[in-house]
């Protein structure tokens, strides 16, 4: 893909935790893992390791955190999860800490993250995305959160996706 | 999509062994066999009801940074902002949304440094402002959808 291609490698980068052979793993495998019976005998065919080394460093990474999972992501659109919404809220700075990994543990909740606000245009410091087949199950759920959060919010928006625009997923540099 | 197809999404969300042979144990998990939950895999990426099967790595943890950009772009221009935005290889996601801030990408770079380079050159290109929304804290990441 033209895009791998076209990121530079800084000369900076503080990136201790890999070395040349792991980049050459997440670029053989970051669009996805080979669909054979033996996927890391590809990869090692492709990256000139041998299969058990492969598999090393894929463990290693995976016990860093480098590598959440190994998963299949769903396209939400394509599962009939037309009403995706990110909910955004300002919530109070002394209890955000504690109501984020509230919200978060909802089970409608894919993502959660505190960002900072841009005054005066955007007010909201709290970020969730909630996924539902359609706007009115979303509100829903945007009212469950809504209870959660009580006084500590003081004001929320959803922006539900209309489009998307581009959905490549990360590309590592070579 | 069927019964089979549902079933192979939900396990394959909570991820695949790091084994030699890791589609023969999912298949025998799920009762069937190997040849037929690659096939089916393949097919379900292929009609984009996944839209990504492999590692899922994290680019913070590589010792690379992320953040969330939005943009408040006039209709009449949307399209041709997009674009712009689209043609930047460091452009990860991008998403229309239904608000006066309609325009949302993610930006993954190896540095906290090019993230402000990519947006400055953005901001200069299209004349629109760019907020940056960096994450601060993470509460939660699942992305795994139930069917």
């Amino acid at each position: 893909m033209s895009s791998m291609q076209k990121i530079k490698r800084p000369e900076t980068a503080d990136n201790t935790l890999l070395d040349d052979n792991d980049r050459k793993i997440i670029q053989a495998t970051q669009a996805g893992l080979p669909l054979v019976s033996r996927p890391y005998d590809a990869i090692a065919q492709q990256t000139g390791m041998d299969t058990e080394e492969v598999m090393r460093r894929m463990r290693n990474m995976q016990s860093l955190g480098i590598i959440r999972r190994i998963a299949a992501v769903p396209n939400h659109y394509s599962l009939g999860f037309k009403a995706n919404g990110m909910t955004v809220w300002d919530v109070r700075d002394d209890v955000i800490d504690e109501l984020g990994p509230a919200v978060g543990a909802l089970e409608f909740v894919s993502h959660c993250y505190q960002r900072p606000r841009s005054l005066p245009d955007w007010p909201y410091n709290l970020f969730a995305m909630v996924h539902a087949h359609t706007r009115e199950e979303a509100r829903s759920l945007v009212a469950i959160i809504e209870d959660l959060l009580g006084d500590a919010n003081r004001a929320c928006d959803v922006l539900y996706s209309t489009r998307i625009l581009k959905k490549t997923g990360m590309r590592l540099l070579s | 999509m069927d019964e089979l197809d549902r079933k192979i999404i939900n396990q394959l969300q909570a991820g695949l062994p790091l084994s030699a042979q890791p589609y023969a144990e999912v298949a025998t998990q799920l009762g069937v066999d190997e040849d037929e939950l690659i096939t089916r895999l393949q097919a379900l990426l292929d009609n984009k009801v996944l839209s990504r099967f492999g590692p899922m790595y994290d680019a913070q943890k590589m010792g690379g940074a992320f953040s969330l950009v939005a943009m408040k772009v006039p209709e009449d221009d949307f399209d041709q902002v997009a674009e712009i935005v689209n043609s930047y290889s460091e452009v990860a996601h991008n998403y229309q949304r239904d608000h006066a801030f309609n325009l949302w990408f993610v930006i993954a770079t190896e540095t906290h440094q090019q993230i402000g380079e990519v947006n400055r050159d953005i901001q200069q290109r299209t004349g629109l402002k760019v907020y940056d929304f960096p994450k601060l804290v993470e509460y939660y990441v699942g992305l795994q959808l139930l069917l």
